[in-house]
């Protein structure tokens, strides 16, 4: 029974000794972990975000030299979405750098529940652009996460909205069908309370699908869909499920015009695979539209160019590709808020933590940053973590996005309410003490 | 010359009959339980602890297991994950639902309600064998994957599915901390290894070993088929109950129920069979090795990649990862189908003639 | 009625393609009583070779017809070198262990053809055309208010199938070498001592599984696209031996109606009433009920222990 202990104690040893030997370099540079997915079910969308995120790094360390003069040393780690593989990730290099690492950014709603846990212990925080726990915008209970630019339940309102605005006004949606096709994970299944909540309030009747991970074959759950006609059907999947999900629409030959993705349903990985099939099918947007703007200029000249970006050339400008762009620009741009107070060094997790709660970028300033187009101005604050609850929608012609729609703002009336219920029952059983966002700086 | 039995006499039965006769055993198994629990929680760093000890005492529970169904009693299961899922939740429920209960108090019974879980599925064994039985649990896998997410009870009725864990406490003294985590498992790990081992050199274990062997003559010569097969898959299902409930409680601390999917299931039985199928210390060897081959092809191939000039991706690192474990499961049926545990013994009986050659 | 039709059909199609899947492991298990695990991932690996073949002879340019049977010939090829080394490697070194060692040892197989296919040809979603229409048919209009909806691209795969199990019994019956196969399958050992070569035997059989996972995987692949998760199929195809029993090429067609359209009608129907989503353990419990009544299936041989 003990022998395997001295197997055990052995390997410890040995691979804190590889370990010890890989984290000597690196003394003044920052660091930034990146928990990718680029095998499984998931790859097709996690690939774009995993090489916008990298080059946006690579561009900032190319032509600045990093953020204020301190280099960013930057790691992978493969996660494929499962949780237990994103934990070991996040335990490995959250250490890393001399000072840690600053923020994580799973692209995981799963993987965010188990990080939520952590990260406040560890003191790291946890940037989930677009996706994560939808009441985690609550800063005074969850002071650790940062839901910017929007959260599944801003998605869900201002997709009721854009509805509603396209039969001409929210009393017609009395009587209607909408259902939601979902991935049946805590990703998929963020969205219900919104929508159940706003079937109360506007009237219509809610279906719920679900569809198993990953999601590639959904015959059944179209052939109900027929069977029940609902007016429009929300898609909220990811990976290969949002192909799948619009070709076997167009197998039933439900009106793709009656189909409305969630921002994580409307890339170009999303409807290439599916063809003719795809088009005329419209997603939200977490605000920025695909293409080329200023910013990717820079990206050329530095990192294309150069050879060192990861993606391959048509990646370039496609929607996943752009928000990982944005999502490395939000995280550089806190910790240079943060230098600002901290100074020009390696920013521990907890300083970033501040550097983020703290962002405040202006018209002018995303302009400067050549994201003028792409976002708008974001504010955070200690009372919200989201910043802006802007979205827009755009549409497939078969060839590219096209944005079809002004802009939507999420209705606080009736997300703030379930923020606050749910947050408030988290920290209950969690023991936290809510923070008094009005006393803090 | 070092591991000479001679002048080793016994003078009771009790004294011939403890798991480690020899002297030279004994004082190596003490010296290992002494490093394990006394010298290691001042060594280990608490990424050592998190990325690889934690994992690998409880997967070893897991795979200790798996061993007792697969291995002791022939019965093949790949729906290991599912009962590690299994006894997560229900030590989750008795957490929520009787708060009064210490957590650990909350894993030992979901090893139990794992363990009559395990029962209702291996009734299908009495019928059937083989990979036959392979496919009755993975039935037991899949359907289990479906009632985490859909039964809303099971889930303490969370819109998202994904639960925490308790707080993790004995006696009002806060056990959250790496160090605490790593010894609360070796505890399980140690004291449920060691009644394993018990089991299994018993009355019990030889009726197993002899329905794995040929269950047609077991049943001739008075073994209760019914008896042995269902005992099998209780005594299994309980320690790979405690196993799951420990990894969600210690390790994960949040999950939802891909963490229990067939991946587990297949990584719980490579374990077994890397280790060596019939065999405690085995289960053992496995998990460290099917713990460790990552983390160490994460680490070594990479620079090894920049030595020969090609830039590794995570995904290659990835795929690599596969690669290699599938060709070590080819590798160590064709060379040696009793796994680790059997190149252990072999050592042994090497070290037994050394230095002299025969 | 007309959606009870709807879902029968759809069902019924889907079973088809569950039941290519299911006549690889029918072919090497009647051959040499192997259980082989990896045919997913010989289904994977093959529409991976296809489809990138595909891909850099369209950017030569070359016609149409003359790229698919390039692309064709050139994943024919990658199988026979994965059949061969299959035979060479693992089954030559485990000849006579049991059933179970054997079945974890294509377990090791099916991983390693996955790490290697996927980092060979790439990890990405590759959509596949091979001249297959894809779109929806609505056929008895008259009869049922909106037709019944039936696919396109279903039907074809249902014609493929059937071709390919007659050409398969074909090959069985008419044939020195199906002979052979059904020696081989009966009894190594005597099959031997007649003077049947057991390694090339071996080696064809699974050179035949692997075309039969290149049809398979170029239809699946036609329908959902070429992407890791084909490989799961071999979970799906599971039941589909059970029901119809190991050793039947029949059986394998039946049990993958059987399963294919049990499960759509359980999830249409039985499915909203528990939540939806049952899909995944349906067949695997029905499989189970039928084991519990008659182990063999419904067309597999008797199998008679001697003690």
């Amino acid at each position: 029974m003990g022998i395997r202990k001295s197997r055990l104690l052995g390997a410890a040893l040995l691979s804190a000794g590889v370990l010890a030997a890989t984290a000597a370099e690196a003394q003044s540079e920052q660091f930034i972990p990146g928990l990718v997915y680029r095998t499984g079910a998931y790859a097709p969308n996690g690939i774009p975000f995993a090489d916008g995120a990298a080059d946006y790094i690579s561009m900032l360390n190319a032509r600045d030299g990093g953020i204020n003069g301190v280099k960013i040393l930057f790691e992978e780690c493969e996660t494929g979405y499962a949780t237990d593989r994103g934990v070991e990730c996040y335990e490995r290099l959250k250490g890393k750098g001399p000072t840690g690492a600053a923020y994580f950014s799973p692209l995981s709603t799963g993987i965010t529940f188990a990080l939520t846990e952590k990260a406040p212990g560890d003191k790291v925080p946890l940037i989930t652009m677009g996706y994560g726990r939808a009441d985690s915008r609550d800063g005074a209970v969850f002071a650790w996460n940062f839901p910017l630019l929007g959260t599944y339940w801003t998605a869900a309102n201002v997709a009721i909205q854009y509805i509603a605005k396209e039969w001409g006004g929210f009393d017609k949606l009395k009587g209607k069908k909408i259902a939601l096709l979902y991935h049946d994970s805590p990703y998929g299944k963020e969205p219900i309370a919104a929508l159940e909540a706003m079937s109360k309030k506007y009237g219509y009747e809610f279906l719920p699908i679900p569809v198993p991970a990953p999601g590639s074959e959904q015959k059944s759950q179209w052939l109900q869909i027929r069977q029940q006609r609902p007016d429009y059907v929300l898609l909220w999947g990811w990976g290969v499920m949002n192909s799948a999900a619009v070709s076997e629409a167009g197998n039933v030959n439900y009106p793709r015009e009656h189909m409305l993705g969630g921002w994580c349903s409307g890339a170009e990985s999303d409807v290439l695979p599916a063809g003719d099939k795809a088009k005329v099918y419209k997603a939200l947007m977490l605000q920025h539209p695909a293409g080329k703007f200023a910013v990717h200029k820079d990206i050329d000249k530095f990192v294309v160019s150069q050879g060192k970006s990861l993606a391959k050339p048509e990646e370039v400008g496609q929607v996943l590709y752009n928000r990982g762009l944005i999502n490395s620009m939000l995280g550089t741009e806190s910790i240079r808020t943060a230098m600002a107070k901290f100074g020009n060094k390696p920013m521990t997790g907890e300083q970033v933590r501040w550097g983020i709660e703290h962002l405040d970028l202006s018209a002018d300033r995303i302009k400067q940053l050549g994201f003028e187009g792409m976002i708008g101005p974001i504010k955070l604050s200690c009372a919200d973590h989201e910043g802006t609850r802007l979205s827009r929608v755009h549409q497939w012609d078969g060839k590219e996005w096209k944005v079809i729609s002004d802009w939507f703002t999420g209705d606080d009336s009736i997300i703030e309410p379930l923020v606050k219920s749910t947050a408030e029952a988290y920290a209950k059983e969690k023991k936290i003490t809510e923070r008094d966002c009005s006393k803090e700086s | 010359m070092l591991y000479r039995e001679a002048g080793q006499f016994k003078a009771s039965y009790r004294a011939d009959q403890a798991i480690f006769p020899i002297a030279q055993d004994r004082f190596v198994a003490m010296a290992l339980l002494v490093i394990a629990f006394l010298v290691v929680p001042f060594v280990a760093t608490e990424y050592t602890y998190r990325a690889v000890l934690i994992p690998t005492v409880i997967l070893s529970l897991a795979a200790i297991g798996l061993n007792v169904l697969m291995g002791y009693c022939g019965q093949v299961s790949l729906g290991s994950g599912a009962f590690m899922g299994v006894g997560a939740y229900a030590a989750y429920n008795l957490a929520v639902r009787l708060p009064f209960l210490n957590p650990f108090v909350c894993v030992l019974l979901g090893g139990f309600v794992a363990a009559a879980i395990g029962i209702v599925f291996g009734i299908p064994s009495l019928r059937i064998k083989g990979f036959y039985l392979a496919c009755a649990t993975l039935a037991a896998q899949f359907f289990g994957d479906w009632a985490f997410l859909r039964i809303k009870w099971i889930t303490n009725d969370t819109p998202s599915g994904s639960v925490n864990a308790p707080p993790l406490q004995l006696f009002g003294l806060d056990l959250s901390s790496p160090t605490a985590n790593y010894l609360v498992s070796l505890v399980f790990a140690v004291v449920l290894g060691l009644g394993a081992k018990n089991i299994v050199r018993g009355h019990i274990g030889r009726q197993w070993m002899a329905i794995r062997d040929m269950d047609i003559a077991a049943e001739i010569i008075g073994v209760l088929p019914m008896y042995a097969k269902l005992s099998a898959f209780a005594v299994s299902s309980f320690l790979i109950g405690v196993a799951g409930a420990l990894w969600a409680f210690v390790y994960l601390g949040s999950w939802e129920p891909a963490a229990f999917d067939i991946d587990r299931s297949f990584e719980l039985m490579f374990m077994v069979i890397i280790g060596g199928l019939g065999s405690i210390l085995g289960s053992a060897l496995g998990a460290i090795f099917i713990v460790l081959m990552p983390i160490f092809l994460n680490q070594a191939l990479p620079p090894l990649g920049d030595v020969v000039g090609w830039k590794i991706s995570t995904a290659t690192v990835s795929h690599f990862e596969s690669m290699i474990f599938g060709a070590l499961i080819v590798f160590f049926l064709v060379v040696e189908p009793h796994g680790l545990a059997r190149l252990w013994l072999t050592g042994k009986e090497k070290l037994r003639l050394w230095p002299f050659p025969h | 009625m007309g959606f009870f039709l709807e879902v029968l059909i759809g069902g019924l199609l889907a079973g088809v393609l569950y039941s290519l899947v299911a006549l690889g492991f029918v072919l090497i298990f009647k051959a040499s009583g192997v259980f082989n695990f990896a045919q997913g991932a010989m289904v994977l690996a093959a529409a991976l070779a296809l489809v990138r073949a595909l891909d850099v002879m369209e950017q030569w340019h070359w016609p149409f017809t003359l790229a698919l049977a390039g692309a064709f010939a050139f994943a024919a090829v990658v199988m026979a070198i994965v059949a061969w080394a299959a035979e060479r490697l693992v089954l030559r070194k485990l000849v006579n262990q049991e059933g179970i060692i054997l079945f974890m040892a294509t377990i090791g197989v099916t991983f390693f053809i996955e790490g290697l296919a996927q980092s060979v040809f790439g990890a990405d979603v590759y959509p596949l055309n091979i001249g297959l229409p894809k779109d929806p048919l609505f056929i008895l209009e008259s009869v049922f208010d909106g037709g019944i909806l039936v696919n396109e691209l279903d039907i074809w795969a249902a014609v493929i199938a059937g071709l390919l199990v007659t050409g398969l019994a074909l090959f069985f019956q008419r044939t020195r070498i199906g002979r052979a196969l059904r020696a081989v399958a009966d009894d190594h050992a005597a099959a031997q001592s007649v003077g049947i070569p057991l390694d090339q035997i071996w080696f064809i059989v699974w050179l035949v599984a692997g075309l039969v996972a290149l049809v398979a995987g170029a239809v699946w692949g036609s329908k959902l696209g070429v992407q890791f998760s084909l490989s799961l199929l071999a979970l799906k195809a599971l039941p589909v031996l059970i029901l119809g029993g190991f050793t039947s090429v029949p059986g394998a067609i039946i049990g993958g109606l059987i399963i294919g359209a049990g499960e759509k009608l359980a999830e249409v129907f039985l499915g909203p009433s528990m939540g939806g989503g049952i899909e995944i353990w349906f067949a695997y419990v029905v499989a189970l009920l039928f084991l519990l009544v008659r182990p063999q299936g419904l067309f597999g041989e008797r199998i008679i222990e001697r003690v």
